[in-house]
């Protein structure tokens, strides 16, 4: 790995872009890397657009600002693309991870695009992206294997829940389309 | 053992490797994951402790008050209202040389209601006779716990450990957890000396007539000066044993520096990350840090900054009225000297702000040009602020 990769999701309250960051940042400090899932609270309040950030390294990582430089960003929601411009900021060659039933252009990005969100109620009976979206990153990025994510929500829920999950992630995985 | 874990999660695995006996506390945000986390350890018998279910912070300290005094190794947490709320009883519990042990999850003061992060909370209550160390990561959250009971119980003073709402206490990172072995070596069992028993009655926290009570005030100041040399060696033990030493303060590239950061807390991880690309262009900029801001380590920073030619003090609180509280006691340390570097105080990340990368600079940059021109322009700026809103821009 070269230098520090930064990762920023966004959200809306409940979609569960805190618990992202952390599965991400889980996910790559199980194969061996530094990590760090830094969540930026807004008002706590469901629905309101919401930010969490994700850094991996091969060192130890000190810096602790919010991120608006990101090699990757990854957007639980498709409304997000109308009231936020989440290729704010992005590095050149970033990647950006839509929740969506199409792509859409950056001009200063690439994208790649899954339906996250029937996906999830079809799967998890709940329009909760976060760890479909998981399984899109991977897919899109390889920066994470999908056993390790796997391997991680079997940590994080149990029963049922964690099958549920993983069957979102594989399903995600597989259906991403990369745009380059 | 590694684990990704928050600067919450950290202070209450601390506070269970720690083995407290009692634990009283009163949820808040962003401090609640502390005392969940403890209330599941109990509950699951991980922990033996009695929790002490409380209707306020005001009650929860008083709990802790009775129960360190019956010489049970007493811990609680709480952020921003919260310790305001506890602030009579924090008086009392270092006037009474109580050994409690609280984990502040820095955050910043209403009016305007603000549940984010600065350090205006702890601040607030720097008179209070409590020691006070100052985090820059989780696994310093996890150390800083563990020696706290150390440094309180040799000590018999209060300490309060504390580590920035949000930036640390939600924050997932890397932290090496000790086995319980070693920490129950490091931490044998505690024996308060001056125990209350029914068996042999005594009256703490007694009325301390005019005859008496500016004697006991300098027994404080004497201890809590003292406590100086108790965290040093606690945290050189500490570091023998595990590793990772703790000191009053750390200097990080500053030795030959000309321009020198001073901060405490989290900023410090974004400030040397700073510090390393300046040192790159072979600009001599190094950062000293504040662990230990009570008892306030005056004669080790004159000694580590004094070379310098401006250091630039940055602060996540300000005293209305004055300058920010870390400016002004280095002001002080700085009284009586031959030579002081030129001062400048930056107030910054207030409200849960995010201090960024190009704000450490605009501060870098300010001091350096200080230290060129041997001049201050203006001694107190305030970083990140929208001057049209206050009115000082059309």
């Amino acid at each position: 790995m070269n230098g520090m990769i930064e990762i920023r999701f966004h959200g809306r309250g409940g979609q569960g872009a805190v618990t992202a960051a952390r599965l991400l940042a889980e996910a790559a400090f199980a194969e061996g890397k530094y990590s760090q899932a830094l969540p930026f609270f807004g008002a706590e309040r469901r629905g309101a657009p919401v930010l969490a950030f994700t850094r991996i390294d091969s060192r130890p990582i000190r810096i602790r600002t919010q991120i608006y430089e990101p090699d990757y960003v990854v957007v639980l929601d498709p409304s997000l693309l109308e009231v936020v411009n989440v290729a704010s900021g992005i590095k050149r060659d970033g990647l950006i991870v839509l929740n969506s039933k199409k792509n859409a252009q950056f001009s200063n990005a690439k994208s790649a695009f899954v339906d996250a969100t029937s996906i999830a109620k079809e799967m998890l009976g709940v329009p909760i992206t976060n760890t479909a979206m998981l399984g899109a990153f991977a897919k899109a990025t390889k920066l994470v294997s999908l056993d390790s994510l796997i391997n991680v929500i079997k940590g994080r829920f149990f029963g049922k829940l964690a099958d549920k999950n993983i069957a979102a992630i594989k399903a995600a995985y597989e259906q991403t389309k990369v745009i380059t | 053992m590694k684990q990704l874990v928050t600067g919450d999660e950290a202070a209450a695995i601390a506070a269970k490797l720690a083995r407290v006996k009692v634990i009283s506390a009163y949820p808040i945000t962003p401090q609640t994951i502390i005392v969940e986390r403890l209330a599941e350890f109990v509950a699951n018998g991980e922990l033996d402790a009695e929790y002490i279910k409380v209707e306020s912070e005001h009650s929860a300290l008083s709990a802790c008050l009775g129960s360190a005094a019956v010489g049970a190794r007493t811990f609680t947490a709480t952020s921003s209202q919260g310790l305001m709320l506890m602030s009579e009883i924090l008086f009392v519990a270092s006037g009474m040389r109580l050994p409690i042990v609280m984990a502040n999850a820095n955050r910043s003061l209403s009016a305007p209601l603000s549940i984010w992060c600065d350090q205006q909370d702890s601040v607030a209550v720097r008179d209070c006779g409590w020691i006070q160390l100052y985090c820059e990561n989780n696994q310093e959250v996890l150390d800083s716990t563990i020696q706290a009971f150390r440094i309180a119980e040799e000590s018999l003073l209060p300490v309060m450990v504390c580590f920035d709402g949000y930036i640390l206490s939600h924050t997932a990172e890397p932290v090496e957890i000790p086995e319980q072995a070693e920490v129950d070596k490091f931490l044998p069992t505690y024996k308060y000396p001056y125990l209350l028993d029914p068996e042999k009655p005594i009256t703490m926290g007694a009325v301390g007539v005019p005859e008496y009570y500016e004697e006991f005030r300098y027994m404080l100041q004497e201890a809590v000066l003292k406590s100086k040399e108790k965290i040093i060696e606690v945290g050189q033990a500490f570091g023998r044993q595990f590793g990772r030493k703790s000191d009053l303060i750390e200097c990080y590239r500053s030795d030959d520096a000309d321009v020198i950061l001073l901060t405490m807390g989290s900023l410090s991880g974004s400030i040397k990350e700073m510090i390393d690309e300046y040192r790159g262009h072979g600009e001599r900029v190094g950062l000293v840090k504040v662990r230990a801001f009570r008892p306030f380590p005056a004669k080790e920073l004159v000694d580590s900054l004094g070379h310098a030619k401006a250091v630039a003090v940055l602060e996540k609180d300000f005293s209305p009225g004055s300058t920010g509280a870390l400016f002004s006691d280095l002001s002080g340390a700085f009284v009586n000297s031959r030579e002081s570097p030129l001062l400048l105080n930056f107030i910054c990340g207030l409200g849960g702000r995010d201090v960024s990368s190009l704000q450490i600079r605009e501060a870098t940059k300010a001091a350096m040009e200080a230290a060129k021109t041997g001049e201050v322009k203006k001694t107190v700026r305030w970083l990140g602020l929208r001057e049209t809103m206050v009115g000082l821009k059309p």
